[in-house]
């Protein structure tokens, strides 16, 4: 399986500053900001997103993290062993009257998000929801869009798109991969 | 996990798994709308041959917060008053196709039958004198919660053993992940050959004083067709946990409902060791564990398209 480095630690760095200043320019009052990230590695870049907004507008913005599985409109459909592993979801403020940034690595078919903004109003009622992806694929099924955008990444359907994060995977690049047999037919 | 029938049918990886995923629902019951939409659409039936408040309430309540449809049936006021059988009863409910069927019956193997008969998952909710393995977990996670892991702990289950399936079921999983148990009672209270399982016996509370955890059983007074002890009074002068024979640091523990005064004092039951209430708020989330871990893993009851190859829309997040 070939692997095609599209980010390396340092473009990956420099766009999420990139980010972090977009949404500080969007958003003017950064009092009402909260930052919400999808498990895994969704919540992850929203850390260091949230680090980096606190940095420059000097405030400490609340964070939260979601986990979809309880959420997916694809229940029953997989086998017992691919079943996702569940993160217990963290949303301890509230959200009435916050602009949410809700943050995933990868947009693709838009499920993900549809499933996250599920779970995100059952915490309560944002003002706003904004989302933010490090990488945007393409391939969408449902209208959803992102507001910030790390890369647009033209993929053919069955590449795989690789998001790897220093605080899981030791490392920070995202990757194509060709699609192996099993994984196209998944 | 096709059905839960047993606690013996688990690996230890097996109930890490649904305690890991109780502890997420646990999450949910924080917050302020306490459902999740994972089991639209399905059918669960919950059939009670045999008086429950627990079991059935949180087997219940667990299935709502799922967004489940609930069909709840007791015994009393139902067909089998008029005499239906248990196999034309699932045979009736069968025809609303149901997800999952909860099940409890007094007597031991009525669910594994049911498993045979239906296309649902069958949980057992306790069958006669046999097994309760949702308690089991539910007892493991309110432990875990409290100790962080089981290995070495020292288990003592005491009073109505013979009579009790949480007792059968208990001393499995404890042993499963890791603890070790006595079991303790009036020897005609406790079965014959149960060192078989690998626990020791004894038959009086002398050395009480060694368990972590105390686990008392009721004395369940509809199983005994003959005298088992001599006087309820006598029993409770030998076997009763107070809060004389229960230390500060013994944890104490019991399935419900507790006949206060006889297995256990009124002082014990309400005592800053019994963890007998958070067992109950324990209930609720091993079970909606239970019921995702069979239904959620499981195709949704469709026409098959095809073989082999899924048809569906592409799966959340798939390479994301």
């Amino acid at each position: 399986m070939s692997e095609k480095v599209v980010l390396g630690r340092d473009d990956l760095r420099r766009t999420l500053r990139r980010i972090a200043h977009e949404i500080a320019e969007k958003n003017p009052a950064p009092d009402s900001l909260a930052i919400v990230g999808i498990h895994t590695r969704g919540a992850v870049i929203a850390r260091r997103l949230h680090a980096l907004l606190g940095e420059m507008t000097a405030s400490e913005l609340p964070i939260g993290d979601l986990d979809i599985s309880f959420y997916r409109d694809d229940v029953g459909a997989k086998v017992p062993a691919s079943q996702p592993v569940v993160h217990a979801s963290h949303v301890d403020f509230d959200l009435s009257d916050r602009t949410v940034i809700l943050v995933d690595d990868v947009l693709f078919t838009g499920r993900t998000v549809r499933a996250a903004i599920d779970a995100l109003f059952d915490y309560g009622r944002p003002q706003r929801v904004q989302l933010a992806v490090l990488c945007d694929r393409g391939h969408r099924e449902l209208p959803i869009r992102p507001d910030y955008v790390g890369k647009n990444l033209p993929t053919a359907r069955g590449e795989r798109v690789n998001v790897r994060v220093e605080e899981v995977d030791d490392v920070d690049e995202v990757t194509i991969s060709e699609p192996c047999a099993a994984e196209a037919l998944a | 996990m096709r059905h839960l029938l047993g606690i013996d049918q688990l690996s230890r990886a097996e109930i890490e798994a649904i305690l890991d995923r109780a502890e997420s629902f646990a999450e949910v019951g924080r917050r302020d709308i306490k459902k999740v939409p994972t089991l639209r659409g399905r059918t669960v039936v919950s059939l009670f041959f045999e008086a429950s408040t627990r079991t059935s309430s949180s087997f219940e309540l667990a299935a709502k917060r799922l967004s489940a449809d609930l069909v709840s049936i007791k015994s009393g006021g139902s067909a089998v008053d008029k005499g239906e059988s248990l196999k034309d009863t699932i045979a009736t409910l069968s025809a609303y196709d149901p997800a999952a069927i909860v099940i409890r019956h007094p007597y031991a193997g009525a669910a594994q039958l049911v498993a045979g008969w239906s296309e649902a998952a069958v949980v057992n909710a306790g069958d006669g004198k046999h097994e309760h393995p949702s308690q089991a977990l539910l007892d493991l996670f309110t432990l875990r919660r409290r100790l962080g892991s089981l290995d070495g702990v020292r288990i003592w289950i005491v009073g109505d053993v013979l009579h009790s399936r949480v007792a059968r079921s208990n001393l499995v999983a404890f042993q499963a992940m890791g603890a070790e148990v006595t079991v303790c009672g009036p020897p005609t209270l406790i079965p014959r050959g149960i060192e078989a399982l690998g626990c020791k016996v004894s038959h009086s509370l002398d050395r009480l004083g060694e368990a972590e955890v105390v686990y008392a059983l009721r004395l369940q007074k509809e199983r005994m067709a003959e005298t088992f002890v001599p006087s309820l009074r006598e029993y409770a002068a030998r076997f009763q946990i107070d809060t004389r024979r229960l230390a500060p640091r013994q944890l104490l523990m019991h399935p419900g409902p507790v006949n206060r005064g006889v297995e256990l004092s009124g002082e014990a039951v309400d005592s800053p060791q019994s963890l007998i209430s958070e067992q109950v708020a324990s209930g609720l989330v091993v079970r909606m564990a239970i019921l995702y871990e069979l239904l959620a893993a499981r195709e949704r009851p469709t026409p098959v398209e095809g073989e082999g190859v899924r048809t569906g829309p592409t799966p959340l997040g798939q390479p994301a």
